[in-house]
């Protein structure tokens, strides 16, 4: 039995920054969103659930730690979690 | 041929401006701006003059590509020996002084001596000549640049001049041009001072003649642009975030330094980030961010221009900051935010302002300050010793200290003298955040291992534009690495070091490398120069400059125990994100540099270094 159908859930705040915040839910503020997920839910599924286009989900940061793209789509969020993405950007 | 082939050697002991061919062989060696200057200075001076007196000389230098078709062609820098450091100084600026020079026909401009009474140097095209400036004197920046325009009946006139931050001789005074581009660091301001050189005024009508193959030049640039405008980073992000978008990505990463590095996250950083310069204020539904703006031929724009809110107790009765001005970026937001804990952007916003118009560097100001708060909270200063309550946290003292350092008023006098010497001063030096005396830029090392190392080695004293890893180790360009671990970091530091002076000693940004690699420079070069500007005549001349620069250091008596960090960052362990238990792990770095550099274990290059790099 998958994590997902245990019926467990799990409490992650999910963050978009920059150009991405369009991509909130209406109402969010600061930048974040508090989500109720099931378990297992994995990295990728959150940002693809909002319509982040891949591309565009350039750094994405788990708790602050960099996910690597390849990793993205089997990196399981546990409960506490905070999940951020930026778009391409750059600063000095 | 991309150089002009003259410098401007004006004397202010003796009020002399004299025409010089610009040394050909030294520009083939050096390139220019950066490197070229560099070399100028290190053969005129003692490398232990003082450097605030009439035997320090100052260079304000272009680049064989400033003033040219080549995207952001407009810098130029300021060389002297600098007086907060003691180390070789190096400030590069933006907007269009530099492509004016370039205009007028001149590479570079020497200073020496020290003029008897406060001039200006006024040059336009050919002619060179020192004017009085008894009237500018105790001027603003913002004021000088009117009035010498209005002066010569000139709008188009630019400028780059001190305010009063330069003439109290600050240690970390800038030289502002365009209003809010400056030779930020390093305290090139307070040497300018110290030569009772209030401006430098010019206007150039030449354009740049001389390129090798304008052809093969256009070609170079264009292509080069495409990569620009195709680089998301560069043609998105910068141009409608700018730099202060960082503000949120480097706190997530447990990097900001907070409170002087007492923390590594700061609670209030969304507050003074790029996205709540976006966002409509509560006080009076205007955005803070107005537009953004570009320098001279640049074809990025990341520049800020905001509008403070006129309400704010900062300036509700100073209408003459209610209009749009320069700011904030990242670095000046943090000094003067996180690092003392103030997460109010509208007295970031002013203290930015006061920065701009009276000629001071926001990092070393910001942060000189964290480390007042810090010693206040310790008991260590008083109010009656400050003149005022300044707990972490306090916009009100951030903005009268502001003031009182600009001005030389009470307390405002040891804040002049930055962390090192105000932290000495009161028994507690290991309290500066600071290498070599200059103060850190906004990226905590223990979260981003390998700006440790950047910053222990930086010639100018702590730096995040001598060697930028954080490009690397955080936003993935041109590979990621890990910013928690030292593995690779010497072999990354030096990479990014010599190329930087590259970029640096072109008259180009620095921002073009978050989508352009040197591969993408040397076309433009090539056309441009004449000479052999291959890709490995490029990487030499990068590890030149750098090492040219650390024999200067050596000679002007630093050693490998000056490639340091404070205690802090290598035994107070980061409370929280990513690295919360880190320190940074410089010991684990440093042989390592010193031998992929080709220096003695004691940081000194080695005689077959030296020869091999013709130093």
């Amino acid at each position: 039995m998958g994590l997902a159908e245990t019926g467990m859930t799990i409490r992650v705040a999910f963050k978009l920054f920059a150009s991405l915040s369009d991509h909130l839910p209406p109402g969010s503020r600061n930048n974040r969103v508090e989500l109720e997920l099931a378990a297992g839910t994995t990295v990728g599924e959150v940002i693809a659930r909002h319509r982040v286009p891949e591309k565009s989900a350039h750094l994405v940061l788990v708790n602050g730690v960099f996910i690597p793209p390849a990793a993205r789509m089997t990196h399981r969020l546990q409960d506490g979690d905070e999940l951020a993405c930026w778009p391409p950007i750059a600063g000095g | 041929m991309g150089w002009n082939r003259k410098l401007l050697r004006v004397n202010l002991s003796a009020g002399t401006c004299t025409e010089e061919a610009l040394n050909m062989q030294w520009a083939q060696d050096y390139l220019g701006s950066r490197g070229l200057a560099t070399k100028y200075l290190v053969s005129e001076i003692d490398p232990k003059v003082d450097p605030l007196s009439p035997d320090n000389k100052m260079i304000m230098a272009t680049g064989p590509l400033t003033g040219t078709m080549a995207s952001t062609g407009g810098r130029y820098t300021v060389i002297t020996k600098g007086p907060l450091t003691g180390a070789i100084a190096c400030s590069n600026s933006g907007g269009f002084f530099g492509a004016e020079m370039k205009f007028a026909g001149w590479d570079m401009i020497i200073f020496e001596g020290k003029s008897p009474k406060p001039v200006y140097l006024y040059v336009e095209n050919d002619k060179a000549e020192l004017r009085d400036a008894a009237d500018l004197w105790g001027k603003s920046c913002w004021e000088t640049e009117e009035q010498i325009k209005a002066r010569h009946q000139d709008p188009l006139i630019r400028v780059s001049s001190i305010g009063r931050a330069g003439e109290n001789q600050v240690l970390f005074a800038c030289i502002v041009n365009d209003l809010h581009r400056a030779a930020g660091r390093s305290g090139v301001g307070a040497v300018m001072g110290s030569k009772n050189l209030k401006a430098v005024a010019i206007r150039g009508t030449k354009g740049v003649a001389g390129i090798k193959d304008f052809g093969a030049f256009m070609q170079a640039t264009n292509d080069a642009k495409k990569v620009l405008a195709d680089n998301a980073v560069t043609g998105q992000g910068l141009p409608k975030y700018g730099t202060q978008v960082l503000m949120n990505v480097i706190n997530e990463m447990g990097a900001l330094p907070t409170r002087n590095h007492r923390d590594v996250q700061f609670e209030d950083a969304g507050k003074i980030s790029a996205e709540a310069m976006h966002e409509k204020r509560e006080s009076d539904g205007k955005r803070h961010l107005v537009t953004n703006a570009a320098c001279f031929g640049c074809t990025i724009a990341c520049g800020r221009i905001s509008e403070i809110d006129k309400g704010h107790f900062t300036v509700k009765n100073s209408p003459k900051y209610w209009g749009a001005s320069g700011g904030l970026e990242y670095e000046a937001a943090w000094a003067l935010g996180a690092a003392n804990g103030v997460g109010d952007l509208e007295a970031l916003q002013y203290a930015n302002l006061i920065c701009n118009e009276q000629g001071m560097d926001p990092i070393s100001f910001g942060a000189t300050v964290g480390a007042a708060m810090e010693l206040y909270d310790l008991g260590v200063l008083s109010k009656e010793q400050i003149g005022l309550e300044a707990p972490f946290g306090s916009a009100e003292a951030l903005a009268k200290l502001v003031e009182m350092t600009a001005g030389g008023e009470g307390f405002g006098k040891e804040l002049a003298l930055g962390s090192k010497r105000l932290c000495a001063k009161y028994g507690r030096p290991e309290l500066s955040m600071s290498v070599k005396g200059q103060e850190f830029p906004a990226y905590d090392s223990r979260g981003i291992q390998g700006m440790g190392l950047a910053y222990a080695t930086s010639n100018r004293g702590a730096c995040h534009l001598r060697g930028y890893t954080v490009a690397s180790e955080v936003l993935g360009i041109p590979v990621k690495t890990d910013p928690l671990t030292t593995d690779g970091k010497p072999e990354l530091v030096k990479a990014f070091q010599d190329a930087t002076a590259v970029f640096d000693s072109a008259g180009i940004c620095v921002f073009t490398s978050f989508a352009w690699t040197l591969a993408d420079v040397q076309p433009q070069l090539a056309a441009a120069c004449e000479g052999d500007w291959s890709m490995e005549k490029l990487n030499e001349v990068g590890e030149r400059i750098w090492n040219m620069e650390r024999q200067f250091n050596n000679a002007a008596g630093f050693t490998a125990k000056d490639d340091n960090l404070p205690p802090r960052l290598t035994t107070e362990p980061a409370k929280s994100g990513p690295a919360k238990g880190l320190v940074n792990g410089l010991d684990k770095m440093l042989p390592k540099y010193y031998e992929v550099r080709g220096w003695t274990p004691d940081g000194v290059p080695t005689p077959e270094t030296l020869a091999r790099l013709g130093l």
